[in-house]
């Protein structure tokens, strides 16, 4: 019974215990419900596959859209394990019980975040290779392109955070979220393919991939902030 | 300690209670009475500063609860409707990770010992979607014994139990009370617990 006494002081080692304790929980429920991680990377591969079909199996014309349609499809795939983020934990009241820790809650959202970009960002990223050579990028090109999705998919975890709090407990809230947070989204488009276009026809890409950099460092301070007080909102 | 000043919860258009004060110090016993739907979970959810009042302040040793967020929640402990466990996690690791994440390591021996006395005794390693409804609710009162928060606020805490958890219950109440720790809570069921200072608040009048 000592904490009665003593007022609650902030506790620096405590605040990185609780936060790697959040990014391992997230993590092993992860594990525990593969299914969902998975069915995430089906649907990328399976985005991507519908082009060759759709569109023309020429590779020419594949190539061109190449790195388009990879990124669309990370995008959609990002959105749609979104909704997983925060409602399992609104459901069964964990979520409560986070906003009443005695840790900043932007630092936990961070951890959240992070883990969910772990388990749904990262497997993109490793597979986009694949799927490169699939739409005949040459292997310069898909390095760059993996490049790109390792500094954008992180921005989209966190912008995605926001949308995810604002919507929880909201009927219809996944398709509520991608009108939210696609349109937020283009920016990161834009830069992650242009940089892979550019480098394919020969032209400067780091100014690009400085921006996605520094769309990553903004999402990362800013997002964190405005997901927690839209999830104190949301839990009212 | 905890004081409420002139709270006004509201529901929509439809008003739930005004004006209410009260003030509860160390080893004070609180507890809710009211109707279903008389507010009894929206002002517990008010105390714990989940919920923002209309009207009206609640202050944690003469400050008010927003403007000390991180030190309240470090003194309490909110036990809600839901529990709060996760289902696919194990009654241990629920209750390791919950410990983690108010900045406690705990030996692994002191969690199985408290899952142990809460009643779990060989059923630590399970996941929870496998205990029942009353096993859950034991993984989320777990915490209490773990705890060295000073104002518990429990939300309707003996649902769900069998005789031998709510005597325990009680028994656990009795004995945070007399370490100078404070409780408020709701309850349907008529449990008798000794404290030296028992308050009522009736949102019903």
């Amino acid at each position: 019974m000592s904490g009665i006494n003593e007022a609650g002081t902030v506790n620096h080692s405590g605040l990185f215990a609780a936060w790697r304790a959040m990014v391992v929980r997230d993590l092993t429920l992860a594990m525990r419900r593969r299914a969902d991680v998975l069915t995430t990377l089906f649907f990328f591969i399976i985005v991507v596959s519908l082009f060759p079909l759709g569109v023309s199996p020429e590779m020419a014309v594949l190539r061109e859209i190449a790195p388009g349609v990879i990124w669309v499809a990370a995008l959609l795939a990002s959105m749609l394990s979104l909704g997983r983020l925060f409602s399992d934990d609104y459901q069964d009241g964990t979520l409560e019980q986070m906003l009443l820790l005695p840790q900043p809650l932007s630092v936990l959202v961070l951890a959240k975040v992070l883990a969910h970009w772990l388990v749904s960002g990262v497997p993109l990223v490793l597979l986009s290779p694949l799927l490169g050579m699939q739409l005949g990028l040459d292997g310069y090109a898909i390095m760059l392109m993996m490049l790109t999705l390792l500094l954008g998919t992180p921005v989209l975890s966190l912008i995605g955070s926001v949308g995810a709090a604002l919507t929880l407990g909201v009927r219809g809230g996944g398709v509520l979220v991608s009108l939210l947070v696609l349109p937020l989204y283009i920016p990161v488009l834009i830069f992650g393919t242009g940089a892979v276009g550019a480098a394919t026809s020969g032209m400067e890409f780091e100014g690009h991939l400085s921006l996605l950099g520094a769309f990553f460092v903004l999402a990362a301070l800013l997002t964190p902030l405005a997901t927690a007080a839209a999830l104190r909102i949301s839990v009212e | 300690m905890l004081e409420v000043r002139d709270l006004e919860c509201a529901r929509g258009d439809h008003r739930l209670f005004t004006g209410l004060n009260f003030q509860l110090q160390g080893g004070e016993l609180l507890r809710l009475r009211g109707s279903n739907g008389s507010g009894k979970t929206s002002l517990l959810r008010m105390l714990c500063g989940l919920l923002e009042p209309v009207e009206g302040e609640v202050l944690w040793k003469g400050k008010s609860i927003r403007a000390q967020r991180d030190e309240f929640n470090a003194e309490l402990l909110y036990l809600g409707h839901s529990n709060g466990v996760k289902s696919e996690l194990t009654g241990f690791e629920n209750l390791r990770i919950n410990n983690a994440l108010c900045g406690r390591l705990l030996m692994d021996d002191q969690l199985y010992d408290a899952l142990a006395d809460i009643g779990l005794a060989g059923r630590e390693d399970l996941p929870t979607q496998m205990l029942s409804q009353g096993q859950k609710r034991r993984v989320a009162l777990a915490r209490l014994l773990l705890s060295d928060a000073a104002l518990w606020i429990l939300d309707e805490p003996f649902t769900a139990l069998d005789v031998k958890a709510v005597a325990q219950l009680a028994k656990l109440i009795e004995m945070h009370l007399q370490k100078g720790g404070m409780v408020v809570y709701t309850t349907h069921q008529e449990v008798e617990m000794r404290a030296d200072a028992c308050c009522e608040v009736n949102l019903d009048r």
